[in-house]
């Protein structure tokens, strides 16, 4: 394995075919989830890394490396980067058994040894004993682990999964994380895991990088970015739906609050003094964030703040109801969610009070029209 | 039952498909994956022969390999003979009308093999060669197979390129479905009819074989479940 001072840096940008405007980084033994929707161009940076699509401008750098530099007119090929590569469907050749799918990466090793090796690596993944099975032969769930074995067989200075979790059930999918997390407590090089499902983001990776439309909007620790999402583009991204405009009314040091003014209502999020008083803002709740209080006129506990909403429309899902409501001068709709037992009284029409807690509560970036990404403050 | 035409038109299958397939591949290949100005043109120029009657293919190929032409005189001063009425002006028509029946079916083929397992064996490390070798040719197999019985059938069942370019010359350029014709012009009947049902039985059996081995590839090269 790679040493731990294996660092992945990434700064691309093209407007051809997909356009793309993204930086990334990666430190060795960590491993990073870049998430977005289908067609946000994570699939196309994966195959960036791996050097089958080149990007028009930009820098790519492994382990002091460099692989891509357009300015210094770098480009090494796929099969001298020391990849590990596990495409969204594994790639696994279907031709050759379990075995020879891991010893096709092992093509520096010397005969003898690479049998030894790639037995080991299937060992490693738990599928002795399947050495003889074509791709055919075998489950999805094998399958990968067969793509992981061979991609990390050739003693890669970074592994790059794509979707890895797509094509599996749910209960397969369960044991993959679980086998993914302790394989990698044991790398020490750099891993880039493409998903669009926040939850295995937040399961398996130590940060995070958010992409939209082929550019990198905010990176960080996945609990961080999921609950401070920098802009608009980025609350939508992380499931945020409840976004609206307000106008700064005011900041008060000593309750550590900053207050908004949202069509007839006042709401507060955590103190924010770089917005000046005044000034039109969007503002977002997280979906966690509202809850409907119990009886109207209840002193509001502390950092949660009161607002009427008149509900506009409930659809059960499961053992929740998920409401529709307004708030009063507001044209965007608010949207939370409640436990059926707790659902009592609830009708459209019917107006009542909310409470939302200040710390969910944020002030978004406005985005950059030249870039597309937030502007720093 | 004209052995002398037989024998003449079996080497002129073998000849043909031997000189044609290696070309298909790396063409059939490179239609696959390349994407590249007027490459719709060049497909279309590639199928001619499919839609042309051999009889106008012939004509073209009898012009474009005689002496008037400067492949005809180039080749007459090289090889002391001319293409036109000669065996290797057969073998060179023959490898032209047979390039859409040998590049398609392998283009196909190339096409199939999925993208993820290219990129896959790029990143194992793989060169062109490893990769043309020990991945994509095992895989591209049955359409290389189609390729080679559709080449081989076409060439002994082929008539009008055949009398356009080489016309009847025992030993030479009589192949076995001009032999067959000039038995029915002379009424041997029982002469003509051996031939076609040798060759009817020949044709059955390539293609079962071919289809056979098809089956046998397809299972072996069974895609993974997703």
């Amino acid at each position: 394995m790679a040493g731990p001072d294996t660092e992945f840096s990434l700064s691309v940008r093209q407007r051809a075919p997909i356009a793309i405007d993204a930086r990334l980084h990666c430190r060795g033994g960590e491993m990073l989830a870049l998430v977005g929707p289908s067609g946000s161009g994570k699939s196309t940076l994966l195959r960036m890394i791996a050097g089958l699509s080149r990007p028009a401008e930009g820098r790519i750098v492994c382990a002091d490396a460099c692989w891509f530099d357009r300015a210094q007119r770098v480009h090494i090929a796929p099969r001298h980067r020391r990849v590990g590569y596990v495409p969204q469907h594994y790639g696994l050749f279907p031709h050759l058994n379990a075995l020879h799918n891991v010893m096709a990466g092992l093509g520096d090793v010397p005969g003898p040894l690479r049998e030894r090796q790639a037995r080991q690596w299937l060992e490693r993944v738990h599928l002795s004993g399947l050495e003889r099975r074509r791709p055919a032969e075998l489950s999805g769930g094998q399958q990968q682990r067969v793509a992981l074995a061979r991609a990390l067989a050739r003693d890669p200075a970074i592994l790059l999964l794509d979707e890895p979790f797509s094509a599996v059930d749910r209960a397969t999918r369960e044991t993959l994380y679980l086998e993914l997390a302790d394989l990698k407590r044991q790398l020490s090089i750099p891993a880039i895991m493409v998903t669009h499902d926040l939850g295995e983001a937040m399961l398996l990776a130590d940060t995070m990088t958010l992409l939209s439309q082929g550019r990198t909007l905010q990176s960080g620790v996945p609990r961080d970015v999921l609950a401070h999402p920098r802009d608009e583009a980025a609350a939508r991204l992380v499931g945020v739906r409840n976004v609206f405009d307000g106008e700064i009314l005011g900041h008060d040091a000593d309750a550590g609050l900053t207050w908004i003014k949202a069509g007839a209502s006042r709401v507060a999020c955590l103190l924010s003094q770089a917005w000046t008083v005044g000034s039109t803002v969007r503002w977002m709740v997280s979906n966690t964030g509202i809850r409907l209080r119990s009886r109207s006129g209840d002193t509001a506990e502390a950092g949660h703040v009161p607002v009427r909403i008149t509900i506009a429309a409930l659809v059960p899902l499961g053992d929740m109801l998920w409401v529709t409501a307004s708030l009063p001068g507001v044209a965007a709709p608010m949207h939370l969610r409640v436990q059926r037992d707790h659902a009592q009284g609830l009708h459209p029409g019917a107006n009542l009070e909310a409470e939302l807690h200040a710390g969910s509560v944020r002030i978004l970036q406005p985005e950059d029209p030249q870039t597309g990404s937030a502007r720093s403050c | 039952m004209d052995w002398t035409a037989l024998s003449l038109s079996l080497q002129l299958g073998a000849l043909t498909v031997l000189l044609l397939l290696p070309v298909a591949i790396f063409v059939g290949r490179l239609l696959a994956y390349r994407r590249f100005a007027g490459k719709p043109l060049v497909e279309a120029l590639l199928a001619v022969p499919l839609v042309l009657p051999p009889t106008v293919v012939g004509y073209y190929l009898l012009v474009g390999f005689g002496g008037q032409s400067l492949l005809g005189q180039w080749f007459e001063r090289m090889a002391g003979h001319s293409l036109v009425f000669h065996f290797s002006g057969l073998v060179l028509a023959s490898f032209l009308v047979n390039i859409p029946f040998a590049v398609q079916p392998i283009q196909r083929a190339f096409e199939s093999i999925p993208h993820d397992v290219r990129d896959a064996a790029a990143c194992c490390g793989m060169s062109f060669w490893q990769t043309l070798w020990r991945i994509e040719l095992p895989l591209a197999w049955p359409g290389v197979l189609t390729a080679l019985v559709l080449t081989f059938a076409h060439t002994l069942g082929e008539f009008g390129v055949v009398l356009m370019v080489g016309g009847s010359i025992p030993g030479e350029t009589k192949t076995v479905s001009i032999a067959i014709y000039d038995r029915v012009q002379g009424m041997d009947f029982t002469a003509a009819g051996q031939m076609s049902l040798l060759l009817l039985l020949f044709s059955v059996t390539v293609l079962a074989v071919a289809s056979g081995l098809g089956r046998r590839f397809g299972r072996w090269h069974g895609r993974p479940g997703h």
